[in-house]
């Protein structure tokens, strides 16, 4: 209690702290909401909750700092773990999300699951299990005495985030399979009856989520560092952030992941850093009670 | 093929041990011992390294006269089983080892994990076990009799550099009680030694402990930290999370700009801190139980640094690394069993283990003395600064090779 009381009054000592703590969390927020956003697109239209989420993210980071090692300049790494992680998605999707698309929940949960633990031993058996991260050498900028500081690497790595995102939302909105993906999500039969082929839709969908994760992952392996069994952290966040903001609602999960990049920061600052997780999934059950509590008095057909 | 060529061999062996040692190798009789190693699975690599270690210390003891027991010369030889990294497997194979095999004496095997799943076995019948390879300090809590380890306990990793900011203070002529500690290290049995060793020690100099948090396992994120450590300005840094936390954290201080005077850290190797961040790995302290830069030296291997190099042609395939800690300490551990069968004047377990029990002994692995529940009290733990992207020796400042750069840039 004596070392929250103590942390909340450095807060309020040093104000400035505050607009770190923002900034920092922001930054990290921006890559969860990536990972979140291709999270959200597969389950608003194939109603798979993918639970490999987090290990598409490594997946990624590896490719990328495998051919960093090779020699290649780090930020090339970004858009080829996008095209070298596609690939893997769509091999994913036919070998096992096909076959699970129409199952129950707890088929595609538990076929998630496997895919999640097959890949994340395959990567330990490629590259070890030891920590791994790309250095840009790049300087940091400092504000404000020193106290607040934005290391290049993350603004790069969020700028390319942003654009990524722009791109994946103008993609949506404009193009002949964005408007198919979407159609699909409302009413895949009704889709399917419009000439619509719901399969090529799926794969494309779940390929493009697996692009957009090794993209996250590029960044991520940039700016923090990755580890073959550290995808869990990114599928829990992404879970919670879905969950948080609803399916199809993306600005909703964009904010939500810079909402819940911020409040852990806040949280480990004052609660402990031990801690950080918990204000992940606490929030999470705030807003399920809340949206609970909103909706009993709409009554809705169940699906 | 000696069986053979007997004659020949012999007259061969006679010769070569003429123009290197006074007492040939050939002429000594066997001490058989024991060891379950992890030769397959995730402790595979440093596995080798121990048994590299043992094996290394049992042909230089050859070498130089082999063990004198009474009147009579005697020679180890080891029996390996492969424990696969598994605690169950280790305690089956320590069974078989002493029942089947008739082992009387045994060697450690690799990591505390399987040091905790042997210790109650070879406790059982009172087989003095000398290991090399189990830091946890909950192995020395247990009242056992028959287990002892050469290295230090993983509560005095970081321990040292508490010392060593206590004496820099006092330099500047400076209270130890006004310097503030920092303290994050990972929420595992291991790193949570690592901190209650240094609070013990910081608490004996009444320093204050300023920040104390435990990281999650998953977590590879330390800015909260590092800001709160921007804030409260502490002197010292201690940071214990494997090679991850190291990574991280000295990833993120270069990064944060976190100036503190001190950073110790553990895992630098592991993680390779240097070449991965070459500018903000500058000056940062790392903990380990050996270095061959030391000027510990024996009989036997000589110094540290001569350890080092007739290890290394022994075992080309360490030529282009550096031989790490884990072989060293597991030719101590050998020699810690040569020293004790020599005092002891017989090969019966319980005078043999009673004689490791006062061993006094000076190594090239640090000197060797062992408290009343097994554990060395006589050898520190090593600092090293990595000044120049190179690992000097800091601390203990009478072993040390090079100054301490304090405070850290």
């Amino acid at each position: 209690m004596d070392q929250i009381l103590f942390n909340l009054g450095l807060l309020v000592e040093f104000p400035i702290v505050n607009l770190k703590i923002i900034i920092d969390g922001l930054l990290i927020g921006a890559l969860f909401a990536l990972a979140a956003y291709g999270l959200a697109l597969v389950w608003g239209v194939m109603n798979v909750k993918n639970l490999a989420q987090g290990d598409f993210v490594i997946a990624g980071g590896y490719v990328a700092w495998y051919l960093a090692g090779l020699g290649l300049p780090p930020l090339l790494g970004v858009p080829i773990a996008f095209v070298v992680m596609w690939g893997i998605g769509w091999i994913a999707y036919k070998l096992v999300i096909s076959r699970v698309i129409e199952r129950d929940l707890f088929t595609s949960l538990l076929a998630t699951f496997g895919l999640a633990i097959m890949m994340a031993q395959i990567m330990n058996l490629l590259f070890g299990s030891d920590t791994q991260t790309l250095d840009l050498g790049y300087q940091t900028l400092y504000f404000a005495d020193g106290l607040i500081d934005v290391p290049i690497a993350k603004l790069i790595g969020v700028s390319m985030a942003t654009a990524l995102a722009v791109a994946v939302i103008i993609f949506m909105k404009r193009s002949r399979m964005g408007q198919a993906i979407r159609a699909t999500a409302q009413d895949s039969r009704a889709a399917r009856v419009m000439g619509i082929d719901t399969e090529k839709v799926y794969a494309f969908t779940f390929s493009l989520n697996s692009a957009i994760c090794g993209a996250a992952g590029a960044i991520i392996v940039m700016v923090w560092v990755i580890q073959p069994f550290y995808g869990i952290t990114y599928s829990v966040r992404s879970f919670v952030i879905v969950t948080a903001a609803g399916l199809g609602n993306l600005p909703g999960v964009i904010a939500a992941g810079l909402g819940i990049g911020a409040a852990e920061q806040y949280g480990s600052h004052i609660f402990g850093i031990g801690y950080q997780q918990a204000i992940a999934v606490l929030l999470l059950l705030i807003v399920l009670l809340v949206k609970l509590m909103l909706q009993r008095r709409k009554r809705q057909v169940l699906q | 093929m000696f069986r053979i060529g007997l004659p020949v061999a012999a007259a061969a062996l006679a010769l070569t041990a003429y123009s290197t040692t006074p007492a040939a190798a050939a002429e000594c009789d066997i001490i058989p011992i024991g060891a379950a190693i992890s030769l397959t699975g995730k402790y595979a690599t440093n596995g080798y390294h121990t048994q590299n270690g043992y094996e290394f210390a049992i042909k230089k003891i050859a070498e130089n006269g082999g063990v004198q027991v009474g009147d009579k010369c005697y020679n180890f030889k080891v029996t390996y089983y492969d424990d696969e990294s598994k605690g169950d497997r280790g305690a089956t194979l320590a069974e078989r080892l002493i029942n089947q095999d008739g082992k009387q004496f045994m060697l450690g095997p690799y990591s505390s994990g399987l040091t905790k799943a042997i210790a109650p076995v070879t406790e059982k019948y009172g087989i003095p076990m000398v290991e090399a390879e189990g830091a946890s300090r909950s192995l020395f809590n247990k009242g056992y009799k028959y287990l002892f380890a050469v290295l230090s306990t993983s509560e005095q990793y970081l321990a040292s550099a508490i010392t060593l900011a206590a004496e820099m203070a006092e330099k500047e002529g400076k209270d130890p009680k006004d310097i503030k500690v920092a303290v994050a290290v990972e929420n595992d049995p291991f790193s949570l030694d690592i901190r209650a060793g240094v609070l013990e020690d910081a608490g004996r100099y009444g320093m204050q402990i300023v920040v104390d948090e435990k990281l999650p396992r998953d977590l590879s994120d330390m800015t909260a930290i590092l800001t709160k450590v921007k804030l409260v300005k502490p002197d010292v840094l201690i940071v214990s999370g494997h090679s991850k936390g190291a990574a991280t954290a000295v990833r993120q201080i270069g990064e944060q700009n976190v100036s503190v005077p001190m950073v110790a850290i553990t895992h630098c190797e592991a993680a390779d801190v240097v070449g991965n961040f070459p500018d903000f790995a500058e000056n940062v302290l790392c903990s380990t139980q050996w270095a061959e830069t030391l000027t510990y030296e024996d009989p036997i291997f000589g110094t540290a640094a001569n350890y080092e190099q007739e290890f290394k042609q022994a075992y080309p395939e360490y030529k282009e690394k550096t031989v790490p800690y884990q072989t060293a300490q597991a030719s101590a551990a050998v020699y810690v069993f040569k020293d004790a069968f020599e005092r002891a004047g017989t090969l019966e377990k319980d005078a043999v283990r009673d004689a490791i029990a006062e061993t006094k002994l000076s190594t090239f692995y640090g000197n060797i003395e062992f408290s009343n529940a097994g554990n060395n009290i006589a050898k520190p733990m090593v600092l090293r600064q990595i000044q120049n992207g190179k690992y000097k020796v800091v601390a203990p400042s009478e072993f040390a090779s090079d100054e301490l750069v304090w405070p850290r840039q």
